[in-house]
């Protein structure tokens, strides 16, 4: 993609919803996948009569980001009405808040490469979630599940100081491993816990004025994110170039066909009466609430990655990695608390388990391998007990099984020969195999030492020790 | 056994207690009563059987010495409270199939305490109205002269107690729809403090205003009726966390009174009787050792058109939840989403309640939304300090309930002129201060009534002083 000196502009929302107990005004449970309309009350459902309570929880999770992202503070908590139709918006209205979100300003710091940068957080406010609609259930009829109306959302509105699809994805994934690390959500895009609309523009570098803004829906991953952008900054750039003007409108990306398509332009955009909720009266945030928050913070990822740094002696690019999310840290730090050395435990974690999580796409926490298992592998190849191989091979079983590191060593028979002689012997085997060879690597041909050692590992299924294997054919080599 | 009905509260209390009589026979005689007079149209639903058995079972109780406060007593509730189980419509083709899951604190508290409930009482729709003529179900009649109105919103309940067909009734006020229909109906009717009574279960017109209260035969039983309804409800954030004082106690306790009387606003009554009846009033209060303070209510005059801001604004937004899809009226002929709204809508609610919902769709609407709504939440605000600055001297104000007596049924077209109905009641509201209405005399031969409002939960100071005004008149004595 080309910029041809064009700058993008974009900015985030993020709908975070609240890991808590009960719902945002009711106390129907929250539990995905759970069986259509089971968790919604009178209340979620917006039956005649019914009135919203709020949950205090919900508002003790908002203080914490707040303070996470060292925000302003609201004195006063006050929601109001947003008045649309939707069929999954059981009252016709969204219990949401315009004036005096709970969050004002605050900011999150980027990394990028070896650069950071400062991105500025407008505001964070609650709100209820609607329910879901479902359209291909049946043939003639839509159908409406409940459950989710009514959970509770932290929507996180970001400043225009993101200039690049990257920056976008650094910040995005920067308020997902707070909201994490805060314990505050459980951040699963995959389940809708995350969810992330973008305000694209593009202007000239030296204008003082943004360009017209486009919002994308519907960019419920991190990679959409990045590929929604991409996109549209080039659509963007595309028609200007081709002297169009921007269309101020809602365009909802389609990740099947990785591009973006116009949903409503702002003619067509909802007036949604916000007026102050008349159910619910003003809540008051007081300063020693707010410094009780403060100091009761859990440890955020930037100053967990520095005591990583000092205390274990990891570089910044293994602090970093370990400190990716709230599992993946404690996963680390698990590992450690069976005396492991460090730098073995994030490299076996970045490394090894990082890659099968990866190819299968899912997350360590809910991976059959426990923090329990990498150490005693780590321990087992500390103390020679086994080989690399071995280890890798280990990693593997208890990846798809699960089980007990010793047994599976005994089971598999994976306990590394050391025993010089019984190598020797087939060592000898694998001479007498390869005399060829053996007269070649003898007369000075010494990449032919790695098919040796190679073949002696083969016929030991890896269990001989490749340090022995080397050890003695020199010495048979010197005789 | 016709007698029974006419007792007061505290007499059938006293009677049940000594077993002179039993609930059987009078919940049977009320039964009686209500089919005897059922061209009244006083109810919308009438729950003959249950209410037989439930005062089986209250003579139990009487005879186990298991008596609850309000034990055996046939009551009624307006049909905007929900009942489990039972049909609850609000007056309303909207809600004409809607049998709600559960049920109102106001029913479940007077339920608790005893209460048998006969039938809901029927209701201009939604609350929405001054003549009971908006109900779906059909106007009902003045039990004084059927040809004129009972007043509304709650003039089935109103209609009901001066018919003798219930001890008391519930009812809700949001600009007078207890007050009203009261002075209309001849009978003692109460909104007290907002937020006193909870509203969980009450169906919403405008959240800010309306709270529910009690129509009865005399100031004494009103006061032991709400004694019963009134308390902290957590359902209800609104609701108000104070304690509920012994208004049965405090209505025949000896109190000293200031009456404070907006002079400008009596010496402007249009109605001749309507102005000597209520100077005649104060007179005999005064006469009685009550001190008579002018006091200045400046903003007073802006009371009508802020309220027709605020509550339709409300009513827009609460009557978004009909939409005919999780219950209440469905169009037929529906062939998209949009039909589904709009034909539901359409043909669900009446005229007025329609009116009203656009009224406050277009105050909330961008770019009108300070010009009306802000401005009559400043002018609120303005009323409330003028209540503030006037009980610093007096413990209560008087004024006419209404500008007029009952009229005749179809006789008033002009919407803005039914308006005018509320233009004595509405202040209490837009303050939340408790305000009831007892007859004073008559216009027109027909009861007229004098409002007296409270400071701030002072229900039991205007109980009082009514209970005071009804020892020393017979304005509230009928058969």
């Amino acid at each position: 993609m080309s910029l041809n000196n064009w700058q993008p502009v974009i900015g985030l929302e993020v709908h975070v919803q609240l890991a808590t107990r009960t719902k945002l005004f009711s106390s129907s449970p929250i539990a995905f996948g759970a069986d259509p309309n089971t968790q919604a009350s009178e209340i979620d459902l917006g039956l005649p009569g019914v009135l919203p309570v709020l949950n205090k929880e919900a508002i003790s999770h908002a203080l914490k980001f707040g303070c996470a992202i060292n925000a302003e503070i609201s004195e006063k908590v006050i929601f109001a009405r947003k008045n649309y139709f939707y069929p999954d918006l059981p009252k016709g209205y969204q219990i949401s808040q315009l004036d005096d979100p709970i969050v004002g300003k605050g900011s999150v710091e980027i990394k990028l490469g070896d650069k950071s940068k400062i991105i500025g957080v407008t505001r964070a406010h609650l709100e209820e979630d609607a329910g879901k609609s479902i359209h291909d259930l049946y043939s003639n009829n839509s159908a409406i599940d409940l459950n989710r109306a009514g959970t509770c959302l932290l929507e996180i509105v970001s400043e225009p100081d993101l200039s690049s699809a990257e920056e976008a994805v650094e910040y995005l994934k920067k308020i997902h491993s707070i909201v994490t690390f805060l314990g505050i959500s459980d951040g699963d895009m995959s389940q809708g816990s995350m969810r992330c609309d973008a305000n694209v523009s593009v202007k000239r570098p030296d204008d003082q004025k943004l360009g017209t803004r486009t919002e994308l829906k519907n960019i419920n991953s991190f990679k959409f994110v990045e590929k929604a952008i991409i996109f549209e900054i080039d659509r963007q750039i595309k028609e200007l170039e081709k002297g169009e003007e921007i269309i101020q409108e809602t365009r909802l990306y389609d990740s099947k066909k990785n591009l973006t398509r116009s949903m409503r332009s702002k003619e067509e955009a909802n007036d949604y009466r916000y007026f102050p909720e008349p159910d619910l009266i003003p809540i008051k945030i007081s300063k020693d609430q707010i410094n009780d928050v403060r100091k009761n913070l859990p440890e955020l990822p930037e100053i967990m990655k520095e005591r990583f740094m000092n205390s274990y002696e990891l570089s910044d690019d293994n602090a970093e990695l370990v400190t990716i999310n709230k599992e993946t840290a404690s996963f680390f730090e698990e590992v450690l608390s069976y005396e492991v050395s460090p730098k073995n435990a994030v490299n076996w974690i970045t490394g090894d388990l990082f890659a099968l999580l990866n190819k299968n796409d899912t997350n360590i926490s809910e991976s059959k391998v426990n923090p329990k298992h990498i150490a005693e592998i780590i321990q087992n190849i500390e103390d020679q007990k086994i080989s690399g191989p071995s280890a890798k091979k280990l990693l593997e079983i208890v990846w798809s099984e699960g089980g007990e590191i010793q047994e599976l060593i005994q089971k598999e028979g994976l306990e590394q020969i050391s025993n010089d002689d019984e190598i020797e012997k087939i060592l000898d085997e694998v001479i007498s195999e390869n005399q060829k060879q053996f007269e070649q690597l003898k007369s000075g041909k010494d990449r032919l030492q790695g098919f040796f050692v190679g073949q002696v590992m083969k016929k030991t299924s890896g269990s001989a020790s490749p340090q022995v294997v080397n050890k003695l054919l020199k010495d048979k080599l010197s005789k | 056994m016709s007698e029974l009905i006419n007792l007061s509260l505290t007499d059938q209390i006293l009677g049940l207690a000594d077993k002179s009589f039993s609930s059987k026979e009078i919940t049977g005689a009320y039964l009686n009563e209500i089919k005897k007079k059922e061209s009244l149209n006083c109810f919308i639903s009438v729950f003959e059987e249950e209410s037989e058995e439930k005062a089986l079972m209250a003579d139990e109780n009487i005879a186990k010495n298991k008596a609850r406060p309000l034990e055996g007593i046939p009551i009624a509730h307006k049909d905007i409270f929900c009942i489990k189980d039972k049909k609850t419509t609000c007056g309303s083709k909207m809600l004409s199939n809607f049998i709600s899951p559960y049920s109102s604190e106001v029913f479940s508290k007077l339920d608790t305490a005893g209460a048998i409930t006969l039938g809901k009482t029927n209701m201009d729709e939604f609350a929405m109205g001054s003549s009971n003529e908006t109900s779906f179900y059909g106007n009902v009649l003045n039990p004084i002269n059927e040809k004129l109105s009972p007043g509304g919103s709650s003039g089935g309940s109103a209609a009901a107690v001066r018919a003798n067909l219930c001890s008391f009734a519930t009812a809700t006020d949001t600009g007078g729809s207890i007050r009203q229909p009261a002075s209309f109906c001849g009978v003692t009717g109460i909104k007290p403090t907002y937020g006193r009574v909870s509203r969980w279960g009450m169906i919403a017109f405008a959240s800010s205003l309306d709270q529910a209260g009690i129509i009865a035969k005399n100031a004494k039983d009103a006061a032991i009726a709400l004694k019963y309804m009134s308390g902290f409800d957590q359902k209800d954030s609104t609701s108000l966390n104070e304690e509920v004082k012994d208004l049965q106690k405090e209505v025949d306790a000896e109190q000293e009174h200031i009456i404070g009387i907006p002079k400008e606003l009596i010496e402007n009554i249009k109605n001749d009787q309507v102005r000597d009846s209520f100077k005649n009033a104060i007179s005999i209060l005064e006469k009685d050792g009550a001190k008579i303070e002018e006091i200045n209510l400046p903003h007073i005059e802006y009371s009508l058109p802020a309220y027709y801001v605020i509550a339709p604004a409300e009513c827009s937004a609460n009557l978004a939840r009909y939409d005919g899809i999780r219950f209440g009226h469905r169009s037929e002929s529906v062939s998209s989403l949009e039909d589904l709204y709009v034909n539901s809508r359409t043909e669900g609610f009446g005229r007025e309640v329609k009116n009203r919902i656009f009224i406050g769709t277009f105050c909330l609407s961008a770019g009108y939304y300070d010009a009306f709504y802000n401005k009559a939440l400043k002018i609120r605000n303005l009323i409330k300090s003028d209540f503030d600055e006037a009980f610093k001297k007096v413990s209560s104000i008087a004024m006419p309930t209404c500008s007029n007596s009952s009229f005749e049924l179809g006789s008033i077209s002009d919407p803005v002129e039914m308006y005018e109905q509320d233009i004595y009641t509405i202040p209490a509201n837009l303050a939340g201060l408790p305000a009831l209405s007892i007859p004073s005399g008559t216009a027109d031969e027909m009861p007229i009534g004098l409002q007296l409002i409270g400071n701030y939960l002072e229900e039991g100071r205007i109980l009082n002083l009514a209970n005071k005004f009804q020892k020393l008149t017979n304005f509230h004595e009928f058969k």
